[in-house]
């Protein structure tokens, strides 16, 4: 086989366009943003100018380029992508080829996009979504790597496997022909090979399988805990609210880096306190594990017992699910005890999980806090009050419901900041094995001959930045539209 | 205001004595000083050996004396060996004798230990590699802010204007870029032989002795960088509240101009905000630290912290954290106490 190039024979023709629709849109915006800047500092030295809308025509005329260069490029981009799909193999090039192994991600998005705009009426805030370009950008990035990892788990997109070494492929550049490839193998290292022969496009797509299982879970629980602390802290104030909030200052005055050095270490897995009388040792990633995994169980629990308080057999029943399954799963999580056996967790990716976690939920309670503290001098408060509500039932089911506009748009910036986290854990080897395919492992192992070989460290770096700014594109567009109301 | 400062000053020694604690805590778990036993003498010390070896050196004390120990509140733990030769933290070969030498020796009497990986005075060391991370941190800054505010107030000055779109854009780009990220694309645009632009060194080495623009630009950059858009998007959000302000909009209406109302009405209430936030960079700052001077191997604090981190060097580890954490908590002090001081609303009920 021969090794592919980046863009193949169709390069030829688009890549000249490419390359001027690039260099146009990069010009529309840097000029733009120079004359604009260049003109506002002039309006404001000058004492002539009255009006307070001030007339900007060179900055306007340039701002008129901006657009269609921005489709061009996004198009071209596009049919990059999409050639591949209806040209024999190897004729658009490393893009083409990748654009084909995602097309089930392609379609996916097409049917999601294609649903969500035709009911977008009837969609809520999610609906809303689709009136702001950048939401739905950053929905987009953020969906596609959701859907690769659903596709990845069911086996398609990806082209080798993540752990397999390939004699031969050490540090080879993207594209290059898989050496003495057998009948049914994918004859190409798409994105090249790492330090250990392994294909660095199949671990950057497996890897977003554990960020995207790690990430939204620990920050889930981080809710959890924060708003199971805030609610109470806020609402009733005082002793308890003093307490609490020392404590998450305490957190929150750890410096983040420290604290993983100090807890995600081989010595503190092992550490813990002997029980007497058994063999058994309670460590600390367990006694961690144990005291904050108890938080969502109990905002659980409460949260039904308050609501159906006046129904007791549908409260018995909600109550009852809630600790049969919950308690289960607890079990299975922190103490590893599942007596199925179903359920565990290995005790690295427990370590970073629950310190990921413990480093999230001060600033979560923080802001629960903060927006409960504000929520609670309202009217309905007063009401529900007056109606003989308890207080439980007006902090989850009066105040919760009325603080989840921003709480929603926080949930979703603290995945992106928690994959940030991973990765830095990942970066210094802390915590999950060597051999993981996520992100942050990856770029750790590629950085150390990044200037002879940058491929094996430069695609997954890409990969997290896209789907941290899919995040946070996501998040701004979601306030735009929240606010809006 | 005084009684303000005096308040928040006891909440900040209360709160460095628990996080102390706890570092000490973590730092003395079993585990770690097994560890550390072994990485003393050999690594096939039988497990009566270690403890026989922690013994004599202290480490088996309680928790709680050993900690009073570290810190300088109770008297030093001293051993005297076989040949009836009296060694401890304070007394040195030639400067005193086991009779002459300080009864209490911990870090409020100066004493911050021994390196078990430099083989140096733990405190030398801190004060050496603080002053190398100083001078990156504050090249780090003079980049950051400057660009940090210009970006902030040039997008919250007009909310919503095209100018507002392209700068938040960029700024919500860049604080999705940590710096294991830039770093590496940095290196492999602008150091590596793939793309063959050679403009800078890769690795800041060099720039222990010497800054030079080859060797400085790439770990300044790649701190920066990840700060710029969260300060940025701080300094917007405050301009945008203050351009919708009751008394932006009289001076409007009286016909000032709109430069005018920008740098003389708006720009002072707006920078009030951003200040505080500037200030709770410093935790973060040090992440960044960290994550650079490992990535280009600049031999500062956070490369330092690693070191003692990764070989469990309990003196130098529990030094760097009490700086990292006094750093954090003078920071948040002086954020919280400047907040105050601009604020008249605050400043005077």
């Amino acid at each position: 086989m021969e090794p592919l190039t980046w863009t193949g024979a169709l390069g030829t023709l688009l890549n000249p366009l490419f390359a001027l629709a690039v260099l146009g849109l990069i010009l529309a915006v840097a000029g733009y943003l120079l004359v604009s800047a260049y003109e506002n500092v002039q309006a404001a030295f000058s004492t002539t100018s009255g009006g307070m809308v001030m007339s900007a025509p060179h900055s306007e005329s340039l701002a008129r380029f901006i657009l269609p260069t921005a489709v061009a490029t996004l198009g071209l981009g596009i049919i990059y992508l999409l050639a591949g799909i209806v040209t024999p193999y190897g004729t658009a090039g490393i893009l083409g080829e990748l654009g084909v192994r995602f097309l089930p991600v392609w379609i996916a998005l097409a049917v999601t996009f294609f649903l969500s705009i035709t009911y977008k009426r009837k969609l809520g805030l999610y609906g809303k979504l689709f009136d702001s370009p950048i939401g739905m950008f950053g929905f987009a990035i953020v969906m596609f790597w959701v859907f690769t990892a659903i596709f990845v788990a069911m086996d398609l997109i990806i082209t080798h496997d993540p752990l397999g070494q390939v004699s031969g492929m050490k540090n080879k550049l993207p594209g290059t022909p898989l050496r003495g490839a057998a009948e049914g193998d994918y004859t190409h290292y798409l994105l090249g090979g790492d330090n250990l022969a392994r294909d660095v496009f199949s671990r950057m797509v497996k890897g977003s399988q554990v960020v995207l299982v790690i990430a939204p879970a620990a920050t889930l629980f981080a809710f959890m805990v924060g708003i199971t602390l805030g609610l109470p802290a806020g609402y009733f104030g005082g002793k308890l609210d003093t307490i609490i909030s020392f404590m998450a200052n305490l957190v929150l005055a750890f410096p983040v880096i420290l604290l993983f050095f100090l807890l995600v270490t081989p010595e503190i897995r092992a550490a813990g306190i002997p029980i007497p009388g058994t063999d058994y040792i309670w460590r600390v990633p367990t006694i961690l594990a144990s005291i904050l995994f108890l938080f969502p169980l109990v905002f659980l629990v409460v949260l039904f017992d308050s609501r159906y308080f006046t129904q007791p057999s549908k409260r018995n029943l909600y109550v009852g699910l809630t600790i049969l399954i919950g308690g289960y799963v607890y079990l299975g999580m922190a103490w590893d005890a599942d007596p199925f056996g179903l359920i565990s967790i290995d005790g690295g990716v427990l370590i970073v999980f629950v310190s990921v976690v413990f480093v999230n939920s001060p600033t979560v309670f923080r802001i629960v806090r903060g927006l409960v503290l504000d929520i609670k001098t309202r009217d309905y408060v007063a009401a529900g009050q007056t109606r003989g509500e308890g207080p439980w039932y007006i902090m989850l089911w009066e105040i919760l419901p009325n603080a989840r506009g921003p709480l929603i748009v926080d949930f979703c910036l603290r995945i992106g900041y928690t994959i940030i986290l991973l990765g830095t854990l990942g970066f210094f080897g802390l915590g999950l094995s060597s051999e993981s395919p996520d992100w942050g492992t990856t770029i750790n192992a590629g950085r150390r001959l990044l200037s002879i070989y940058p491929h094996p460290a430069i695609v997954p770096a890409i990969a997290l930045m896209s789907l941290v700014l899919g995040l946070n594109l996501l998040a701004d567009g979601l306030r735009e539209e929240s606010l809006k109301d | 205001m005084g009684m303000f400062i005096l308040r928040r000053v006891g909440v900040m020694l209360l709160t460095a004595f628990c996080l102390t604690f706890i570092v000490f805590f973590m730092t003395n778990l079993y585990p770690n000083l097994e560890k550390l036993a072994k990485t003393q003498g050999n690594f096939r010390m039988s497990d009566e050996a270690v403890v026989s070896y922690l013994t004599r050196e202290g480490y088996m004390a309680p928790l709680p004396v050993k900690y009073g120990r570290w810190l300088g509140v109770l008297p030093n733990h001293v051993t005297t060996n076989d040949e009836g030769v009296t060694t401890g933290k304070c007394i040195r070969e030639g400067v005193n004798t086991a009779e002459t030498a300080p009864r209490y020796c911990g870090v409020l009497q100066g004493e911050w230990g021994y390196s078990s990986v430099f083989k140096d005075d733990a405190g030398s060391i801190i004060a050496k590699r603080l002053g190398l991370t100083g001078w990156l941190a504050l090249l780090a800054f003079a980049v950051m802010i400057p660009a940090a505010l210009i970006i902030g107030v040039l997008a919250g000055m007009r909310e919503g204007s095209r100018m507002d779109r392209t700068l938040s854009t960029f700024s919500i780009a860049s604080s999705a870029t940590p710096e294991y990220v830039s770093g590496v694309i940095f290196i492999a645009v602008f150091a590596s032989s793939a793309f063959g632009l050679k403009w800078f060194k890769g690795s800041a080495t060099s720039a222990m002795e010497d800054f030079t623009w080859a060797n400085i630009t790439l770990p300044v950059a790649t701190i920066a960088l990840y700060g710029v858009g969260y300060v940025a998007r701080m300094t917007r959000a405050s301009m945008a509240e203050v351009m919708t302000a009751q008394y932006v909009r009289t001076a409007r209406l009286k016909g000032v101009s709109f430069g005018n109302i920008v740098i003389k009405h708006a720009l002072r209430n707006a920078l009030i905000a951003p200040f505080t936030v500037i200030m709770l960079q410093f935790p973060y700052l040090l992440t960044g630290v960290v994550i650079t001077e490992t990535l280009f191997n600049y031999k500062g604090f956070g490369w330092m912290l690693v070191q003692a981190a990764s070989n469990n060097d309990i003196d130098l580890l529990l030094g760097g954290s009490v700086v990292a954490v006094v750093v954090v908590l003078v920071t948040q002090l002086i954020s919280d106490i400047g907040y105050v001081f601009l604020n008249p609303r605050i400043r005077i009920s």
